[in-house]
C-alpha cells in the first residue's frame, strides 16, 4: 500500500530538505520504492541536496499542468535504483501549482511507489498547505528552540484542519523529528530538552537527529547523509526514524554528552 | 567555570524558554479555535437542521460581523418548500398552509 508522507515545519532552516533526502534514501535502502517530491516551487533545493541538480529536465509543475509525463520528470538516483526525485520548478512561482494538479500527480505516484515523500516549503501558505494536502503521514521537523517549536504547533494545527484526511474526518499520522539537537547544550540547560518539546507539542517522537558536521559535508557533495556516511550519528538516527515509520518498534535514545569527565571538568570551549 | 557548569544551573535558560512557550501556545491555540468558530457553527447548525429538514449545505450561510462595540452573528438558511418531513408534528401547521395555498392555486 502506498503512503504519502509530508516533511514539514513551518519555520525555515530547521532541516526539512536534509530530512526529506535522508528519510527518502533510508526508506529506499530498506527496500521500498520511493519518490521524493520537492514542493518548494521557485526555491528548489532537494535536487541539490540529492546531487541531481544537473539532471533536471522537467519538474512537478510541468507534470501537474500536463506539459510532461511523470516518467519524463522523475529522476532516478544514481546510487539507489529504487529512489526517484520529482524536482520543483525554479522559474515558475508558487501560484502555478493547483490543488487539482497536485492531486493528479500524487494519484499517479501512488500507483508506482510505496512511499511518496513530499518536501514542504517553509511557511504556512499555499505551497505548504498543498504539500500536506494529500498526506497520510506527517513528519514535523523541529529544532529545540522557541521559534521552531511555536511554528511546529501552528503546522500541527494545519495538519488537523487543512488536509484532505482531516476534512474526511480521518487523522493524519503525525510524528516529531527533533533535529540539530546538541546534547551538551541540552545537558547544560541551554537548550530545550526533548521532554520539554514533547510535552509542549504532544505528538509522538520519531527520532532525534544530533547536530552533526557530517550533515553539511553530505550536502556539500550532494548526497543524502544516509549514503554519505552511514555510520555517522545523524545517519543512524535517520535510519532508525525510517524504520519506525515502517512500523518497527525501536526505543528512541536521547543523545547524551559523551565527553569524559576530565574534559567536562577542565576542557575549555574554543568559542 | 566548568565545575560550576556541572553542578549549578546558572546558565540554564531552557526552563525560561519552556515556560514562555507554554503560555504563548495556550493563548495561540485558543485564538486558532476561535478563528474556526464559523466552520464549527456551520457544521453544527447544518446537523441540527438536517435532523428535521433536508437542507443543501451550500444554502446554510454563517457569517460573523465584528465591529468595535459589538459583534453580529448572521445565520441564513434557505430551504426548499417541500423539504419539511411530513411525519414531524412540528410541521403540521406548515403542511396545512401549503395545502391551503395549493388548494387556492388549483
Amino acid at each position: 500500500m502506498s503512503k504519502t508522507l509530508v516533511v514539514t515545519s513551518g519555520k525555515g532552516g530547521v532541516g526539512k530538505t536534509t530530512s526529506t533526502a535522508a528519510l527518502g534514501a533510508a526508506l529506499a535502502q530498506l527496500g521500498h520504492k520511493v519518490a521524493v517530491v520537492d514542493f518548494d516551487v521557485g526555491l528548489r533545493n532537494l535536487d541539490l541536496v540529492m546531487g541531481a541538480e544537473r539532471r533536471v529536465v522537467f519538474d512537478l509543475i510541468n507534470v501537474a499542468q500536463g506539459d510532461a509525463k511523470l516518467h519524463q520528470a522523475l529522476i532516478r538516483d544514481k546510487r539507489l535504483s529504487n529512489l526517484y526525485l520529482l524536482p520543483a520548478s525554479q522559474t515558475r512561482d508558487k501560484d502555478a501549482l493547483t490543488e487539482e494538479g497536485v492531486q493528479q500527480v500524487i494519484g499517479e505516484l501512488r500507483e508506482k511507489f510505496d512511499w511518496i515523500v513530499c518536501d514542504s516549503p517553509a511557511g504556512i501558505e499555499r505551497g505548504a498547505t498543498l504539500a500536506m494536502r494529500f498526506a497520510d503521514v506527517a513528519v514535523v521537523v523541529a529544532n529545540p528552540e522557541v521559534s521552531s517549536v511555536r511554528d511546529s504547533d501552528r503546522i500541527i494545527g494545519l495538519l488537523d484542519a487543512k488536509t484532505e484526511r482531516a476534512e474526511r474526518g480521518e487523522r493524519v499520522e503525525k510524528h516529531l523529528l527533533l533535529t540539530r539537537y546538541d546534547a551538551q547544550r541540552a545537558g547544560r540547560g541551554e537548550m530545550l530538552a526533548v521532554d520539554d518539546v514533547l510535552e509542549i507539542l504532544s505528538i509522538p517522537l520519531l527520532g532525534i537527529v544530533p547536530e552533526s558536521e557530517e550533515v553539511l559535508r553530505a550536502s556539500n557533495v550532494g548526497s543524502p547523509i544516509i549514503l554519505h556516511n552511514a555510520m555517522s550519528a545523524a545517519a543512524r538516527a535517520y535510519m532508525e526514524a525510517a524504520k519506525r515509520l515502517c512500523g518497527e518498534e525501536l526505543p528512541v535514545k536521547i543523545p547524551t554528552d559523551r565527553r569524559g569527565l576530565f574534559v567536562r571538568l577542565f576542557g575549555r570551549r574554543a568559542a | 567555570m566548568n565545575i560550576f557548569g556541572l553542578f549549578g544551573r546558572r546558565g540554564a535558560t531552557a526552563p525560561v524558554a519552556r515556560e514562555r512557550l507554554q503560555i504563548l501556545l495556550a493563548h495561540e491555540r485558543k485564538s486558532a479555535r476561535a478563528s474556526n468558530l464559523i466552520g464549527v457553527l456551520h457544521k453544527e447548525v447544518l446537523a441540527a437542521i438536517s435532523k428535521h429538514i433536508a437542507v443543501d449545505p451550500d444554502k446554510v450561510m454563517v457569517k460573523m460581523h465584528r465591529k468595535a462595540d459589538m459583534s453580529l452573528l448572521e445565520i441564513d438558511i434557505e430551504i426548499d418548500s417541500d423539504a419539511a418531513r411530513p411525519d414531524d408534528p412540528a410541521f403540521d401547521e406548515n403542511d396545512a398552509l401549503e395545502d391551503d395555498l395549493s388548494g387556492k392555486a388549483a
